[in-house]
């Protein structure tokens, strides 16, 4: 007998879907219309977070200007027709600079979630597979990484390691990874729990099999979640370095530094230069809390009402 | 309950080690060596090495550590190195006005949270609930060190206002040193203010579902009772533990309004102490900083247990 799937979207609806291609598109334009319906925040934040990426991937093509370039004659213009946010102190056009800052935020962005994330599902999930005397270790080691204020560690690990993109990548990456192993850790322990872990035991799989194959798949919407999350606050702190001239060095554009160095004194004559740097940055952590809100509740409701920013 | 704060010491104890390692190890990877700096700006010593044994920076790492960590438990953090200033002296200075600071930050926060948390949750799925939510994202996205960039700029621009950034001690007028503080606390507070707002929310709703909530209501009990008495209480439980992250957030967030606000407490200090390499002073903040954080967080677990009597340790 064949029977017809129906598949249950996270939120309760029915979605029924047949096998074969085209219904298989069919049916997943129609999760993502009744995300759009359910969450339209989160939607929004979808929205976003698209636009980021294509300025990020697009921008040499999208600017008018290159971000290093210097305009004769053009230092410190009103927004208007000719420079849409105007130019700054050196005469660069301030739209061509947030955009090519796009690509630095996300580069920052998503190099330091993916680090964060793969570090945090090896501490994780090995702390909570095998427990005990190794657990007890490094879960101390977590605790001191993580009773330092988020800005204070990053400091410390950004002067030592020197200004740059790389270095920033890294410095967030490690620090992500600490937050989010507990989370994993506690993920694990109650997959744990579940009997198919048993009988995979029972069936003679080792520890590695058991991991890979049974546990990590199962905290996988966990992982997803924390990564969307952290990648708006790896975004806002890579900004914070930057401002404070511990990020990306200049002329590179990356939109804590547009707001800092310099310029500052200018800022007084040419507004402008401190108004929309700030925004962009803004909208696109917006963007990523937005989404990752909204991914949160459908994906997984146990985390909810957990509130704050993960990467702290 | 004695017992439950004394085994939780006890762990945070290894912690502390581990974090006061780190504390230590890290300003001494730091690139450009304080020595060289010292040599080329202020001529302290005849040469390199010279300086470097006056300074006691020529014995090998370890010892140093062990040393230090035999000084810290006299209650002596050492002197920095430019000022040759005792760092337990410059951080009793300075520590008050950060201090100052982050409890200003943490009241707005909390007074301005939790009544819109409340209202959020129990006009859940309305308009203002969207709206409220949405301002609480925002606050989350907002980085803080432009909305203070912001503050210090258009006003100045508009109106010829400008914050003051000159530091104005408590002797010298109450008034002026208490409301330099306020514009810089109240920004310091909105990310904090956000994440209290949506946690209070969240477990507000949990709780307005229980069924002594329900029997509340069918006393005939008014919405005021029933949400602050019966409910709130309750629901803040878990908002008391998150003040714990909280305070280490605002500690954090002190580097970057100190220095944009000219207010000198300790993480203005720390900032000057990193780009000079002044080994001493960042070890000195940061274990301090640790120290309160953990504390911090030992407080509100003890706190916990008395708020909620179910939980037996």
């Amino acid at each position: 007998m064949q029977s017809n799937p129906v598949e249950v979207a996270p939120w309760g609806d029915r979605i029924s879907s047949k096998s074969g291609s085209p219904s298989h598109t069919a049916a997943v334009l129609q999760h993502l219309w009744q995300f759009v319906r359910h969450k339209p925040l989160g939607a929004l934040g979808g929205f976003i977070v698209l636009v980021l990426l294509t300025l990020a991937l697009f921008a040499p093509w999208i600017a008018p200007y290159k971000y290093d370039e210097t305009i004769p004659g053009g230092r410190m213009k009103a927004p208007g027709a000719q420079f849409w946010m105007g130019t700054d102190n050196l005469g660069r056009d301030v739209f061509s600079r947030v955009v090519y800052g796009a690509s630095v935020s996300v580069t920052v962005g998503f190099g330091a979630v993916l680090l964060a994330n793969v570090l945090a599902a090896l501490i994780g999930v090995t702390s909570g597979y095998f427990g005990g005397a190794y657990d007890i270790c490094v879960q101390r080691v977590v605790d001191a990484w993580q009773s330092f204020p988020f800005l204070v560690v990053i400091l410390s690990m950004m002067a030592v390691l020197g200004p740059g993109l790389l270095n920033l990548v890294l410095a967030l990456g490690v620090l992500g990874a600490a937050a989010g192993s507990r989370v994993v850790r506690g993920a694990t322990i109650s997959v744990m729990q579940n009997t198919y872990v048993e009988a995979a035991r029972a069936l003679g799989a080792g520890h590695l099999r058991i991991m890979l194959c049974y546990l990590l798949p199962n905290v996988a919407a966990t992982i997803i979640i924390l990564a969307t999350i952290g990648l708006g606050a790896a975004i806002l702190a890579e900004s914070a370095l930057s401002f404070l001239g511990f990020g990306v060095p200049p002329p590179y554009p990356s939109w804590g530094a547009m707001l800092s160095g310099s310029g500052r004194s200018f800022m007084y004559r040419a507004p402008w230069m401190a108004i929309w740097p700030g925004a962009a940055i803004s909208l696109a952590v917006f963007g990523f809390n937005m989404l990752g809100d909204a991914l949160r509740d459908v994906l997984d409701p146990r985390l909810r009402g957990g509130g704050g920013r993960p990467v702290s | 309950m004695k017992r439950y704060v004394f085994r939780r010491l006890l762990v945070a104890i290894p912690s502390l080690l581990i974090a006061s390692l780190i504390v230590f190890s890290l300003p001494r990877l730091l690139p450009g060596d304080v020595v060289q700096l010292m040599l080329e700006e202020k001529a302290y010593g005849k040469d390199l090495d010279d300086l470097r044994a006056k300074l006691g920076l020529n014995r090998p790492m370890y010892i140093q550590y062990v040393e230090w960590l035999g000084q810290v438990a006299r209650g002596d953090l050492g002197e920095s190195l430019w000022t040759r200033r005792p760092v337990l002296e410059e951080l009793a200075r300075r520590l008050p006005i950060s201090l100052e600071l982050g409890v200003l930050a943490l009241a707005f926060a909390i007074v301005i949270a939790v009544p819109i948390g409340v209202v959020a949750a129990i006009r859940q799925d309305t308009l203002a609930d969207y709206a409220m939510r949405s301002m609480a994202i925002l606050g989350l996205s907002v980085p803080g060190f432009w909305i203070a960039t912001l503050c210090v700029l258009l006003p100045a621009i508009w109106w010829g206002w400008s914050p003051p950034i000159q530091f104005t001690a408590f002797s010298v007028s109450p008034w002026a040193h208490f409301a330099q503080f306020l514009l810089p606390a109240f920004i310091l507070g909105i990310a904090s203010a956000a994440a209290i707002m949506r946690l209070t929310r969240g477990t507000l709703l949990e709780v307005l579902r229980q069924d002594y909530v329900r029997t509340a209501w069918a006393k005939g009990l008014r919405e005021r009772v029933v949400v602050l008495k019966h409910s709130l209480k309750n629901a803040l439980i878990p908002v008391v533990t998150v003040l714990g992250i909280q305070v280490a957030q605002i500690l954090g967030g002190t580097v970057i309004f100190e220095s944009i606000f000219g207010l000198p407490g300790m993480g203005r200090f720390l900032f000057d102490a990193i780009n000079q390499r002044d080994y001493p002073v960042i070890q000195g903040v940061n274990l301090l900083i640790v120290s309160v954080v953990v504390l911090m967080n030992l407080i509100v677990d003890a706190f916990y247990a008395f708020l909620d009597p179910r939980i037996r340790y």
